[in-house]
């Protein structure tokens, strides 16, 4: 039943809304609302038990494991909720003068330190709202840099074809045209055809590293020499920051610029989809070009916002204020929480989650993606095989996954991949729970071959069976009408 | 180790599954020459306890002050049951609804926000949210630019938030997207239409509307929708929410009314929180809907013909179309829209109208207190919604330093980004202030201009 359908004409909430003023004072007739909008009539116990229980159909970390590869899905410390929305932090206003928000200014001006040195950057901006804003800030900025050299000939950006959409999406937004580089037998970039595509167009890399694969790119080195030598830039993509935190860092490997998922590696929540948080850091090169504002530190130890003013070849704002200012409190709780030994530990128990679970999936019979490679905080698997065998598709698999209480990975990503599952269990998984997965898969796997309607059918456990997306694209119904 | 559940006997029984000796060997693919990171600037790892007392100092410094500023983001009562449901770990700690199946409490919730802020707004169809305010503006410009399919430009008002024009700035122009600035009208503050017709030419595509404007002031939408509809253009109405419990919507601006609507979602049930997280909302005509960007939640059926709710029109998303996505946008501000939903759910179209008119009455309160005070004067003629523009004698800056010392944040100074204004200040009063507290403001903003006209500006100590 949605919201709509419990409200009654004449149901208030008084005591959540000031009683009524008199008049709207001066404004004229002409600019008022001529009908109230139709929003729900309902009582407080109706709003609370409504979306109580529409909360309750949802699969969550919480609730549930959930493997969803490249999305890092990791436990959310309560800590950093509670003490991100404490009263005063809450109540200050954006505008509000810094002298108002010293306490605030300084733990968002040590998470850029601490950014600054998990990444091997020399500067950080936290404005961008999300992975893919901090993308955009990034390229933008590559941008920038050949702007102000005069070097305009370069208008392309290279994608490797296994890169998330939001890539070429990005590259796009910029003005850019991509081109898109292809993966070689074993899960890395094809450095000949790499060398091949680079040249006085180019404009930068965007890449992945570890990449949307699940493995590390060994050639890092030589990709980057490629790229510098050709006079194109290096972006790295921080969706897998969390296989190599602590452990290596994307400003030693030559990248120029980065973005980081607050909301994967630092565990900010992700909200259902958001919000999200996607810092970017740079090199010396690019140091002018960071969006604004920037957190400043002065002489006396006080705390400012850095903008325009001081930074005239900034690449401009990206947002009304400071970005999603509230999650970055939380990933600040949750850096000084982990500390040094504790990034460390996240690289290592993620790597050695996904390890452990492909080498058990293996064991199980299935195929694994690139098995001579060593899986990072992630890995491929494909299901072709078991579709040959049984018309079974990996879809149908991921349906009867949540009837067996987790969560699917992630499906048909990336393209190159038939029939695959990208898998990211994450190091805050016991070994119970990622076993209690593989056992699941194996029974998956069993079902197809003896019953594979109950697979096809799936899932049968949950608040709905499978939707009709095509009906959904072709029929829209996007919003609720009355009936009549 | 925080947060990592492993015992010894799993890390010895995992590495052997594997057939590793440590995990260190894990990472034998890395070169060695980029192993081992520096992790010095990192401080140790602290315990909750110790985090949770030097969170509280922090906030404790920041303290709290009267707050009225407004500005492009605002201080509304939150419902407690809001922020107590938001933040159900259902809610929390779920991501994009991929699987719907398992995810349909986010994607109804998300089917019912849709469906308020279509009401809301009086257009069609509703996203399911972008970041924020500002780049909901860009976002809302570029798909004008798609929509119109000829121009290349789009007429942006100085009255627009003048952040929203730096990030749409930002956002559009390595796109070859021109945002002409037109003027406004000194006396009355708001956008004539000899200002939009210098502005014009045949390239433009699209007209963007802010109600209230960011002075506060009401613009004559009907007559500006219908002058960019007669010149073949857009209209991206940018609007306030809560003055929409009031306000006409968009669209029944003029006799077609706006096209695009967009603006900052944070006055419903977000809280200032320095600035974010906060949400953008864009809602449209149904005939523009494939342009649009972001998430779209529909209805449909599932495989017994009951009713279920799923992700659509993903055709325009990144992770299907890549270079050739409406937007790069992937994650937004679910969490934010979990909030608004709750928070217009609690409050209703009553309570919703109820909050705009006392907000929009406690600022004519204050005008009203202020007219008599000398020193002060309210620059533009036009009617208001909850925000106006005041002209000091005395220098805005120390003014309001003078205000902060006495607990007060009394408005943003506008003497940076509008310095033709000279010292001027933009003054908001919402719900949230008694007549104790507008009184307080009247009384100190008084005192201070009073002894500043009375003493030299070296004898003033602040």
């Amino acid at each position: 039943m949605l919201i709509f359908e419990i409200s009654r004409p004449g149901r208030h909430n008084p005591g959540q809304a000031p009683s009524a003023t008199p008049q709207a004072g001066d404004i004229p007739p002409q600019l008022l609302r001529s009908r109230r909008p139709a929003l729900p009539e309902v009582s407080e116990l109706q709003t609370v038990r409504h979306y109580t229980r529409l909360s309750q159909k949802n699969f969550s970390i919480d609730t549930h494991f959930y493997p969803l590869g490249s999305c890092t899905m990791k436990y959310n410390p309560r800590a950093c909720n509670t003490y991100a929305m404490l009263p005063q932090f809450l109540a200050r206003h954006p505008l509000a003068p810094v002298a108002t928000g010293q306490g605030f200014l300084a733990c968002m001006h040590e998470l850029q330190e601490i950014l600054k040195e998990v990444t091997g950057m020399q500067a950080v901006s936290l404005t961008p709202m999300a992975g893919a804003q901090g993308e955009f800030a990034g390229v933008a900025m590559i941008r920038a840099y050949h702007e102000s050299r005069g070097d305009l000939q370069r208008t392309e950006i290279l994608v490797p074809d296994a890169a998330h959409g939001t890539n070429p999406a990005t590259a796009v937004m910029c003005g850019y045209t991509v081109r898109e580089i292809p993966t070689d037998g074993h899960g890395g970039i094809d450095i000949g055809q790499l060398r091949a595509a680079v040249g006085p167009q180019t404009a930068g890399l965007m890449l992945t590293n570890p990449s949307t694969l699940g493995v590390f790119e060994k050639d890092i080195q030589e990709v980057q020499q490629i790229v510098h030598a050709a006079g194109g830039l290096l972006y790295y993509d921080g969706a897998n920051l969390n296989a190599i935190l602590g452990k290596a860092r994307p400003g030693d490997m030559g990248f120029d610029v980065i973005h980081m998922n607050l909301h994967k590696t630092f565990s900010t929540p992700h909200g259902g989809g958001g919000p999200g948080a996607g810092p970017v850091g740079v090199n010396a090169r690019l140091l002018p070009f960071l969006p604004v504002p920037v957190v400043g530190r002065a002489a006396d130890g006080s705390y400012h916002l850095e903008t325009e003013a001081q930074r005239p070849q900034s690449i401009g704002r990206l947002s009304a204020f400071l970005g999603n200012a509230g999650i970055l409190l939380r990933a600040y709780i949750y850096a000084r929480l982990l500390g040094r030994d504790g990034m460390r530990r996240v690289a290592e128990f993620a790597t050695l989650n996904a390890n452990y679970m492909m080498v058990r999936l293996r064991q199980e019979g299935f195929s694994l993606a690139f098995p001579d490679r060593r899986a990072t905080h992630e890995f491929i698997i494909t299901l072709k095989p078991l579709k040959d065998a049984t018309g079974v598709t990996a879809m149908d698999v991921a349906k009867r996954l949540l009837d067996k209480g987790f969560h699917a990975p992630t499906t048909y990503f990336p393209l190159l991949v038939p029939e695959c599952f990208l898998i990211e269990p994450t190091e805050t998984e016991s070994r119970e729970d990622l076993d209690a997965f593989i056992s699941a898969m194996a029974e998956i796997a069993r079902e197809a071959r003896v019953n594979p309607d109950i697979v096809r059918s799936a899932p049968h456990t949950t608040p709905v069976r499978r939707l009709d997306d095509v009906r959904a694209a072709r029929e829209l119904d996007l919003r609720w009408k009355a009936a009549g | 180790m925080p947060f990592i559940p492993h015992t010894e006997a799993d890390i010895s029984a995992m590495l052997a599954a594997i057939g590793a000796g440590r995990v260190e060997d894990l990472f034998d693919e890395i070169p060695a020459s980029l192993r081992g990171a520096g992790l010095s600037a990192v401080p140790e790892g602290i315990s909750e306890m110790e985090i949770g007392r030097l969170m509280q100092e922090r906030a404790e410094a920041d303290g709290r002050y009267s707050c009225f500023i407004g500005a492009g983001a605002y201080e509304h009562h939150i419902p407690a049951a809001v922020w107590q449901i938001a933040t159900r770990g259902e809610f929390y700690s779920a991501y994009t609804p991929y699987q719907a199946e398992a995810s349909q409490g986010t994607l109804q919730l998300l089917y019912e926000y849709q469906t308020m802020m279509a009401s809301l707004t009086g257009m069609d169809v509703s996203n399911a949210s972008l970041y924020d305010g500002a780049s909901a503006l860009a976002e809302g410009i570029l798909m004008s630019i798609r929509a119109h399919r000829k121009g290349r430009r789009v007429l942006v008002p100085k009255v627009v938030h003048p952040v929203y024009r730096k990030a749409a700035r930002a956002i559009v122009r390595n796109q070859g997207i021109d945002l002409v600035e037109t003027g406004y009208d000194p006396a009355s503050g708001s956008s004539p239409l000899s200002a939009l017709e210098s502005g014009y030419s045949e390239e433009c595509a699209a007209l963007v509307i802010s109600q209230p404007n960011f002075f506060g002031v009401l613009e004559d939408v009907d007559a500006l929708t219908d002058w960019a509809h007669d010149h073949g253009l857009l209209v991206i109405a940018c609007v306030n929410p809560t003055s929409l419990g009031l306000l006409k919507a968009p669209g029944e601006w003029g006799s077609k009314g706006a096209d695009i609507v967009v603006g900052e979602g944070q006055p419903l049930g977000v809280p200032l929180s320095s600035g974010g997280p906060y949400f953008g909302f864009m809602a449209c005509r149904q005939e523009h809907v494939r342009q649009m960007p972001g998430r779209i939640i529909g209805r449909t059926l599932d495989r017994d013909g009951n009713p279920g709710f799923t992700l659509t029109l993903q055709a325009r998303e990144q992770h299907i179309r890549r270079s050739k996505a409406t937007s790069n946008i992937c994650t937004n501000q679910g969490l934010l829209v979990t909030a608004a939903t709750l928070y217009l759910a609690l409050l209703g179209p009553e309570g919703l109208e109820h909050v705009a008119a006392r907000s929009h009455a406690n600022t004519l309160a204050l005008l009203d207190r202020l007219s008599g005070v000398a020193g002060v004067e309210r620059v533009f003629g036009r009617p208001v919604f909850h925000e106006a523009v005041l002209r000091l004698k005395s220098p805005v800056a120390e003014v309001l330093r003078a205000m902060e010392a006495q607990g007060i944040l009394g408005g943003f100074a506008l003497t940076d980004d509008y310095p033709e204004l000279g010292e001027c200040l933009l003054v908001c009063v919402t719900e949230t202030k008694t007549a104790a507290d507008i009184s307080r403001y009247a009384e100190q903003l008084e005192r201070i201009l009073s002894k500043r006209r009375l003493d030299p500006p070296c004898a003033q100590k602040m």
